[in-house]
């Protein structure tokens, strides 16, 4: 059932989300876009397509602390410290990242669970946002993802003055019942503006330049192929090995655990990591992926075809356009798929 | 800055051709205007990727630590901001002067995609420069800006159109020509603060981080082979934040690496993802250097001492830091 709201009145809107949970959304930090947590002066920034960094802090953060160990004389005391029961929604997550989701899940709920992010996934409730004005970095669509209608517990579109709440899961139903005194049923007019404004959004979406992406070629079979292309050599050499694409990319999902001498006591962590760093899986022997040729093929090997052959297909990419936007040296998966696209004949 | 780009595809053909160079350094050409990337050509015909405009800011003169170690010699393009760099990698012996030719191309000003983000700019297909102005050609609808408007936080403080070093120039006689500001101008108003507003201002703006260490791997002086906060065995990690007091003071601790050594080239704040002005904790040091041991701008020369390197009778004592009303 299609909800609505009159735009003037989202700011009682947060007030009555944030009531009940921890509410996340595109707050501007001196110009700035990331998801924050909403307090009534934050500068609530909805129209802004892409957050620097993306959704998937909220379910996967770039550190959190597991575990920590005491030592008194003989004993060794484990104390719990993890805090992942907090329930919360985030609020106005767009096509690419809802989908990102899917992703991660494949990753972290298959076995063994990762019991950190599967509380967080339960806990958390996502409103997703439809995009009217996409960018030109954006190719959500290569991926499948109709950003017009993007998944998620619940989708908004913003139009006019309105915005629309469209409950979808029944987290997002019950959602919408502890704001249903904001929100009226939309009407059948309603429901013609939408539709008008989705067209006109898959419109745009259509005429994207990158839109026309192929990923003909990336799949298990060519895995050779493509991992002794000579296009890696051309293709990374100017690449600096900062972690900035991965650490925007919503869907990057590596990470390594460490324990950190506090002087009293011992804290274990874990952090996001990148392969694109020199000590990304160093083990005693060295590191694996000695140039940055090879750490460079690893992050587009990962996305295009290892993940892709463990996951029926689906690739680890869903075409935010963060990584386009944000590369020191502007190469990216974009450039990646350009070249490497058509099979290189051997 | 079409028909520079021009004269460079002509010499570099003619270079390689002849065999003066065997590769050569530049930009190719992206998916869109904006985003040419750094890049090595090998062939002639390659060279036809070759693009240099106003967004060409990549700086090119890090890679040849690397791309001069190699057999044969190497052609670089270096903008006049570009040249400082490249002087002060010759003077640390980080370059091999032998195996690079390098070319100083005019600048008309490298200006900021971000912010003609902010400006409203999105969906662009194309974008023409020309003169004055920028015409973006966008799904949307085209929008002109003005050049002066997006110009990169760097060439509003432009060192200057005059090349520190080169083996020839490709320039032109008529460039676009832009009136500089201050590049203290913020620096002095970050010292009028109180200690706890300035405190306020950094954490405020270095909140943002993400540790990617785009800031530090941009840049030409932090060009040690391997990095302290790279060590397994620091106790520190060089990917995450444990908290904010280390995401401080990695930042600190940088500023003060490169001290006496950084050219004020601008790449980390250009390429922070957070847009965080890290110039401006650099160019408090240039001032403070500039202020007790007289000017000096790194890269201007190669030989020569420098202050942070050279011993002076007259030297301030640490004590400065009281005299002058800090804690
Ligand atoms: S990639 Fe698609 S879903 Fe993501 S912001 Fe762009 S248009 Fe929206
Ligand atoms: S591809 Fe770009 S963002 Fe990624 S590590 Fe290399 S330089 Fe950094
Ligand atoms: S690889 Fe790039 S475009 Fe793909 S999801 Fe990651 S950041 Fe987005
Ligand atoms: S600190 Fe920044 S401005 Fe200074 S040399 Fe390094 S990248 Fe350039
Ligand atoms: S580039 Fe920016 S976000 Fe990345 S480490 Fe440097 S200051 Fe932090």
């Amino acid at each position: 059932m299609m909800l609505k709201l009159s735009k003037d009145k989202i700011g009682e809107l947060f007030q009555k989300l944030a009531s009940s949970r921890t509410l996340y959304l595109p707050i501007d930090n001196n110009g700035q876009v990331n998801f924050g947590q909403w307090t009534p002066d934050a500068v609530v920034r909805l129209d802004q397509l892409k957050t620097v960094k993306s959704a998937k802090d909220f379910f996967f953060p770039q550190t959190e602390n597991i575990v920590a160990f005491k030592r008194q004389g003989k004993d060794i005391s484990i104390i719990e410290n993890r805090d992942q029961n907090e329930p919360f929604v985030v609020f106005g997550v767009r096509g690419c990242d809802a989908r990102s989701l899917d992703i991660l899940d494949k990753v972290f709920l298959c076995d063994p669970v990762d019991s950190f992010y599967k509380a967080r996934r339960e806990n958390g409730v996502i409103v997703s946002m439809a995009c009217a004005e996409p960018e030109e970095t954006c190719f959500c669509g290569v991926f499948g993802i109709d950003a017009a209608e993007p998944q998620g517990d619940v989708t908004i579109r913003i139009i006019g003055d309105n915005l629309y709440w469209d409950g979808k899961t029944e987290k997002g139903k019950a959602l919408g019942e502890s704001v249903k005194d904001l929100l009226v049923q939309a009407t059948g007019q309603d429901l013609e503006i939408i539709k008008k404004q989705d067209e006109r959004s898959r419109e745009i979406l259509s005429m994207l330049p990158l839109g026309d992406l192929s990923l003909d070629g990336f799949e298990e079979s060519a895995l050779l192929e493509k991992f002794n292309s000579p296009l890696w050599k051309e293709l990374s050499q100017a690449c600096v090995g900062c972690g900035t694409c991965t650490y925007v990319c919503p869907t990057c999902q590596c990470y390594d655990i460490q324990d950190f001498d506090t002087g009293h006591g011992i804290q274990r962590f874990r952090c996001w990591d990148s392969c694109m760093y020199s000590d990304f899986t160093l083990m005693a022997h060295g590191n694996s992926r000695k140039s940055q040729m090879e750490r460079f093929r690893q992050r587009f090997m990962h996305k295009l075809i290892y993940y892709p052959a463990n996951n029926d297909g689906v690739y680890s990419c869903v075409g935010c356009g963060r990584c386009v936007a944000k590369c020191p040296i502007s190469m990216n998966i974009a450039k990646v798929i350009r070249a490497l696209g058509v099979s290189v004949s051997v | 800055m079409r028909r520079i780009r021009d004269m460079m595809r002509s010499r570099a053909g003619e270079l390689l051709r002849e065999g003066t160079v065997n590769r050569v350094l530049g930009w190719k050409n992206g998916e869109f205007y904006y985003d040419p990337n750094p890049a090595v050509f090998e062939t002639e015909e390659s060279l036809d990727g070759l693009v240099y405009n106003g967004f060409s800011a990549a700086m090119l003169s890090k890679y040849l630590i690397d791309a001069t170690k190699k057999e044969g010699r190497i052609l670089v393009f270096l903008k006049p901001c570009d040249t400082y760099s490249f002087n002060h990698l010759l003077r640390e012996h980080k370059v091999n002067r032998e195996n690079t030719y390098v070319i100083g191309v005019g600048c008309d000003g490298m200006l900021d995609i971000e912010k003609l983000r902010t400006l409203g700019v999105k969906g662009i297909k194309s974008l023409d420069e020309n003169g004055d102005d920028l015409v973006a050609h966008t799904l949307y609808g085209d929008k002109t800006l003005a050049r002066r408007d997006i110009l990169l936080e760097k060439c509003l403080s432009c060192k200057g159109s005059e090349h520190k070093v080169y083996d020839e120039l490709a320039v032109v006689d008529d460039p676009w020509q832009w009136d500089t500001l201050d590049r203290f101008a913020k620096v002095g108003e970050l010292e009028g603060m109180t200690p706890d507003e300035r405190f306020a201002f950094w954490r405020g703006e270095l909140s943002r981080c993400i540790r990617c260490n785009a800031c530090r791997n941009a840049c030409p002086v932090c060009s040690c082979l391997k990095c302290v906060f790279d060590n397994p065995r620091s106790g520190v990690q060089a990917k995450s934040n444990a908290d904010s007091f280390e995401e401080n003071m990695f930042h600190i601790i940088r500023a003060f690496h490169v001290a006496g050594r950084c050219t004020d080239c601008g790449e980390c704040s250009r390429v922070c993802p957070q847009n965080i002005p890290l110039h401006l904790l650099n160019r408090k040091f240039i001032k403070d250097i500039n202020a007790f041991y007289g000017e000096y701008q790194a890269g201007a020369d190669v030989e020569g001492k420098s202050p942070l390197t050279e011993y002076k009778t007259g030297d301030v004592e640490p004590s400065v830091v009281y005299e002058r009303g800090g804690a």
